[in-house]
């Protein structure tokens, strides 16, 4: 036997092969980055968790600094958009590919809409000194510093944290909104999707949920706490 | 493609989502209760939705225990990970 055929026989054992997760290998890929993605923000939010407690002095109230009542009405925003992409996914897996064109269209409406309102904030904040490096000199947000309202030793901490957080949130839901897009464009639309074929669809769903999940945590961590 | 179950009430969980985030807000902004407590709700609250999220939009509480083990181990590590920093850093 040569070294080659040698090879060959070993690449297949003389046992039948076990099935795995029995899932298909798209959603399983997708299981697998989701879990990577985990650790991407279990690091950001470690890190901030760390910063804002291990800080020496005290750290700004988010509702001095932050417009809550716009973020609460963007996260409710995403939540809508998740319950829509799961409702484009229930669709398609009844064999109705008109409805599920409508959902997911009103869920990259949804997403966009988010990143759009998210965009809106950062050009208020930023016009009010919030930046991120802190407080911006002669700015309405210095003034408050200078009175004594916002912490000076921690705001610029406060600023990095926040917008590296936000802006790799925003990051994600812009990337799933392209993902959405190039999907509905080139797969839905064009009808390639059916009651037997849509893992496409759920694959991107578990993507956007997971965003609308890191939100969920990221919200409370960032804006209320 | 499975899907050999039944199908959740979304609408249900959206409305339970809602309720939970007008109660996250209410706790952080209205209630005069201490602040350790409010910070313990408030992740208790926040934790609540996610694991909704997880179990009936990404369908964790109707996948296989293999999907479900692959899904939730980066979390106790995401913990270690976190509380590793704090050891270091805050402790």
């Amino acid at each position: 036997m040569t070294h080659a055929a040698a090879t060959v026989d070993q690449m297949r054992p003389p046992f039948p092969a076990e099935r795995g997760l029995d899932v298909y290998n798209k959603k399983l890929g997708m299981w697998i980055f989701l879990a990577s993605e985990v650790m991407f923000f279990a690091a950001l939010i470690g890190t901030y968790i760390i910063l804002r407690f291990g800080a020496p002095g005290e750290w700004a109230r988010p509702g001095i600094v932050l417009n809550i009542k716009i973020t609460a009405f963007n996260t409710f925003l995403l939540i809508c958009s998740s319950v829509s992409m799961v409702k484009a996914y229930a669709a398609i897996q009844d064999g109705d590919p008109k409805k599920m064109r409508f959902w997911l269209l009103m869920t990259i409406l949804g997403g966009a809409t988010f990143v759009g309102i998210q965009v809106y904030e950062y050009i208020h904040l930023i016009e009010h000194g919030f930046v991120p490096a802190g407080v911006r000199e002669g700015s309405e947000l210095a003034a408050l510093v200078a009175n004594g309202t916002l912490p000076a030793a921690t705001m610029g901490l406060y600023g990095s944290t926040f917008f590296t957080m936000t802006g790799f949130h925003g990051f994600h839901v812009t990337c799933g909104v392209i993902s959405m897009t190039y999907l509905y464009l080139t797969k839905a639309l064009p009808g390639k999707y059916s009651k037997n074929d849509y893992g496409g669809i759920e694959t991107v769903g578990l993507y956007w949920h997971f965003v609308d999940l890191v939100w969920i945590i990221l919200f409370t961590i960032v804006y209320l706490i | 493609m499975e899907t050999a179950h039944k199908r959740p009430n979304y609408i249900l969980i959206w409305v339970y989502l809602a309720v939970l985030t007008a109660a996250e807000l209410a706790l952080a902004f209205e209630l005069p209760i201490p602040r350790n407590l409010k910070l313990l709700l408030l992740l208790f609250l926040a934790v609540w939705k996610a694991a909704l999220v997880g179990l009936f939009f990404m369908h964790l509480k109707f996948e296989k225990w293999n999907l479900r083990i692959l899904a939730l181990v980066p979390l106790p590590l995401a913990v270690i990970f976190i509380l590793a920093g704090m050891s270091e850093h805050i402790w």
